[in-house]
């Protein structure tokens, strides 16, 4: 296929699919995602055929093993709601008892974990999945639409989450990419990324608020940018506050209507989504009009909802008033009043909601910056730092820790290690003794949080420290050390100081995914292994011919005359024929139309040949010509 | 000055991970090879470049900071080997560890008078300076007595002008080894720094809910 490429040595040849280093950005949200990637220093959202960057968070389970991601996945919501899994961000390295405490009518049947973690599993679809597997399906649908873009594979990606997620959400994150076939170069918080993609980096050094209000979390962070280097200096918000709770109020209101009706109110889990989705059309419609309606059809008896822009605002308002509460602390955090703050950069579609502007604008005294797409502002930032990583730049992101890490001592007392806003990558260490003469081991309980008893924090993993030298009660020294890294995720290691001896830790992830599964999770993606494949190939069969096509194009603007009408008309037959099959799924199809545009090109690629020695060798002399040759 | 002497001999014996050459122990990367080293034993303002003395140039703090930074971050080596990203992320942490101890006065005292031999109690211990007791109660009935964010401002504003002067006082008796009034000056700190962030966190509960 590469016959009609002519190129001199040390030119650069037909554009090629893309550098070896490419890596992407993808905001993994909980009612959107979106993926997007770099080029010199340029972020682009990629796009689906009808020009869409929102993939919504939404995953069907068919039947037949087949899983459906996004829209698709969504127009399914109406007809089978027990097969789609939605909004999964939220259960992210949560247990049962916070799916409980969530009130969610959200959530599929859940079920506790089984064996030793608790992380919540959902039934859908006739398995009970967790939501890392789900989540992993959701970003290999991300990896494949990048792929079909770029034509080319992608195996690293920055994946960005909120500042606020714990340990225990991160690391899911992260082993959900990892299940998808993709290495994190790095977890990037949302508003870091989110600044990144304004450029912050190089605008007018000073703290900026990055206030992003998604669909299922709240994030309010403030950022403090010097000579290229991002600080986040405080970071706080509310993992369960979002547009989705927008929806809620507003469809709430429309049940509540119904119900002094006397009409039928949502009987099951799929009725409360059609419920949910009507709310989120108003909600939207709200953004500009002053009414809107929501229309619901539920048991088979239809009812319309007029709701104004004051009627929502009065809904919404106690909700709006929490993120602006959780302002004022991280300011407090940071001892920094409003007025210190040089720009706000609003993040998250919920944005879009007037009320969040006003109330925004009021508590700065300022004009927010919204000119980028609050949708794809977090995913554009992912894919700058993604290019950042693996071809360089000047930028550097500096975290810190969302939460404070500490250990359960006597009574259920927490011993803060490392306190919130702590720089990260950080490692601090603790001591600790024995309490009983001869102990051997010893139970440790990591938490994060705020608050003063472990029950009231999360609880992030326990594990014992063994063979401690016998020793009266008080005697042995325990060195426990934590480590955060630059993804804000922690490692453990403890040494009993008095002998040295370096103790084996065994963490067991309170909410988080053992080897053992991650192995069979990992084995049960080989079921999807053959779809996987195949996309794989006709990724590469679309790059190979459009590579012809590229040849073909610019060997007709060099050499057009070597053809004559109907040779030309030919190849133009069998070019078109291409194309078309490159817009269709059918890697055969694609394959067979590729060789016999290349079979028609192949005498045009002779002459070509022909003419491109003739020139190369006129003008020569006898001894040029053969010390060409030789 | 016991902990110096350590450093200085651990110094001496330090070898590059890789590539076996001697190495100073002050130095990030190995002079032989070029790559990154553990952080080794330097104190705080060894690592960062600066005098040792309670009176810190913040702004020459933040420079050298982000200039390391920009060397030892993980980030960094995000295309290097699992080992120099290991080594890279000690280096990081120790330099996060020196900054924030430099950065806020409190830990900077602390820190300072443990390197002098001051003996401090640790956090959590009971004050034992009855002047001091009884000050901390009349402040705590006046802040349980503020009902507006203003009133709490005031006291803030107090507490903050009595803070800026202990400070200014902390480098004179740092200067002349005075080990009472260091002790002394940081406990006061240590209480000020506390009430702050009650009094603050007091006075944005007012200002929220008033809203």
């Amino acid at each position: 296929m590469t016959l009609l490429e002519i190129h001199e040595p040390g030119e650069t040849p037909l554009p090629h699919a893309g550098e070896e280093t490419l890596a992407i950005g993808i905001d993994l949200g909980t009612t959107n995602s979106v993926v997007a990637v770099a080029r010199d220093g340029k972020p682009e959202a990629l796009r689906d055929d009808h020009g869409a960057s929102l993939v919504p968070s939404v995953v069907y389970y068919g039947a037949d093993g087949q899983v459906a991601v996004g829209t698709l996945a969504q127009e399914r919501l109406a007809q089978e709601p027990d097969r789609i899994a939605s909004s999964i961000k939220r259960l992210m390295g949560r247990g049962a008892a916070d799916v409980a405490v969530l009130g969610d009518v959200r959530a599929a049947v859940v079920e506790p974990g089984s064996g030793e973690t608790d992380m919540v599993r959902l039934r859908i679809g006739g398995r009970a999945r967790t939501p890392v597997e789900i989540s992993a399906d959701i970003l290999r649908a991300l990896r494949l639409r990048a792929e079909v873009a770029l034509g080319k594979t992608i195996e690293r990606a920055v994946v960005t989450v909120p500042a606020y997620f714990d340990d225990a959400a991160r690391t899911a994150t992260r082993d959900a990419a990892r299940l998808a076939g993709l290495e994190v170069l790095r977890l990037v918080n949302e508003p870091t990324a989110a600044a990144l993609a304004y450029g912050l980096d190089k605008a007018v050094e000073g703290v900026y608020a990055i206030y992003d209000l998604g669909g299922g979390t709240f994030d309010f962070s403030l950022l403090r940018l010097e000579k290229g280097v991002f600080q986040v200096l405080a970071t706080g918000g509310d993992a369960a506050l979002g547009g989705d709770d927008f929806d809620h109020a507003l469809a709430e209101r429309a049940l509540a209507e119904r119900a002094s009706r006397g009409q039928p109110g949502a009987s099951s889990a799929g009725e409360a989504k059609i419920a949910l989705l009507a709310a989120r059309r108003a909600k939207e419609a709200l953004t500009d009009a002053a009414q809107a309606e929501i229309n619901l059809v539920l048991g088979g008896i239809a009812s319309s909802h007029a709701i104004t822009a004051g009627d929502f605002e009065a809904l919404i308002g106690p909700l709006v008033d929490r993120t602006v509460g959780i302002c004022a602390r991280v300011l407090a955090d940071a001892a920094l009043d409003p007025a210190a703050v040089h720009g706000v950069v609003l993040v998250g579609g919920s944005t879009r909601v007037p009320l969040v502007r006003r109330r925004v604008a009021a508590l700065f005294g300022t004009q927010p910056l919204a000119d980028i797409d609050p949708d794809e502002v977090v995913a554009l930032g992912a894919a700058l730092q993604a290019e950042a990583l693996t071809v360089g730049s000047d930028t550097l992101l500096l975290d810190v820790t969302p939460l404070s890490l500490g250990i359960e001592t006597m009574g259920g007392i927490v011993e803060k290690v490392i306190p919130r806003n702590a720089p990260i990558p950080v490692s601090l260490a603790q001591e600790f003794t024995t309490y009983q003469d001869g102990q051997a081991a010893m139970a440790l309980h990591v938490v994060q949080g705020e608050r003063e008893m472990a029950a009231d924090c999360r609880s992030l993993a326990r594990f014992e420290l063994q063979g401690i030298p016998p020793m009266a009660a008080g005697a042995a020294r325990i060195r426990v050390t934590f480590t955060v890294d630059a993804d804000g995720l922690l490692a453990v290691a403890a040494q009993e100081k008095t002998t040295g001896v370096v103790q084996r830790i065994e963490v067991k992830p309170t909410y988080g995914i053992s080897e053992e599964d991650m192995a069979r999770m990992l084995y049960d993606s080989l079921e999807h292994a053959q779809d996987d494949m195949e996309s794989r190939l006709l990724v590469e069969a679309r790059v190979e011919a459009e590579r012809l096509l590229l040849a073909l194009d610019a060997a007709l603007t060099v050499d057009a005359d070597l053809l004559n009408a109907s040779e030309r008309a030919d190849l133009d037959a069998d070019a078109t024929r291409l194309r078309l099959a490159i817009a269709g799924t059918d890697r055969d199809a694609i394959g067979a139309a590729a060789q016999a545009l290349e079979e028609r090109s192949k005498a045009f690629a002779e002459r070509r040949m022909d003419r491109g020695i003739r020139s190369a060798l006129s003008g020569l002399s006898l001894d040029q010509l053969e010390s060409k040759v030789g | 000055m016991i902990m110096s002497t350590a450093a200085a001999t651990a110094s001496e014996t330090a070898v590059c991970w890789s590539c076996g050459a001697a190495t100073a122990d002050a130095t990030a990367f190995c002079a032989t090879c070029g790559l990154v080293q553990p952080p080794g034993q330097s104190d705080h303002f060894t690592r960062l470049g600066l005098p040792r003395s309670f009176d810190v140039d913040l702004a020459g703090l933040d420079r050298r900071y982000f200039a390391l930074q920009r060397q030892l971050h993980p980030d960094r080596f995000a295309r290097k080997t699992a080992r120099e990203k290991a080594v890279s992320q000690q280096q990081a942490a120790t330099l996060n560890e020196a900054y924030e101890t430099l950065k806020n006065p409190l830990r900077r005292a602390r820190y300072l008078a443990l390197q002098q031999g001051v003996d401090l109690p640790g956090d959590g211990r009971t004050i034992d300076d009855p002047e001091l007791l009884m000050e901390a109660m009349e402040r705590r009935e006046a802040l349980a007595e503020a009902t507006t964010a203003v009133a709490v401002q005031a006291l803030e504003s107090a507490a903050d002008s009595e803070r800026a002067a202990l400070l200014r006082g902390l480098s004179g008796l740092f200067a002349a080894d005075d080990k009472n009034g260091v002790r002394t000056a940081i406990l006061r700190l240590a209480y000020l720094d506390k009430f702050t962030e009650e009094a603050r966190a007091r006075r944005f509960n007012l200002g929220t809910s008033g809203q």
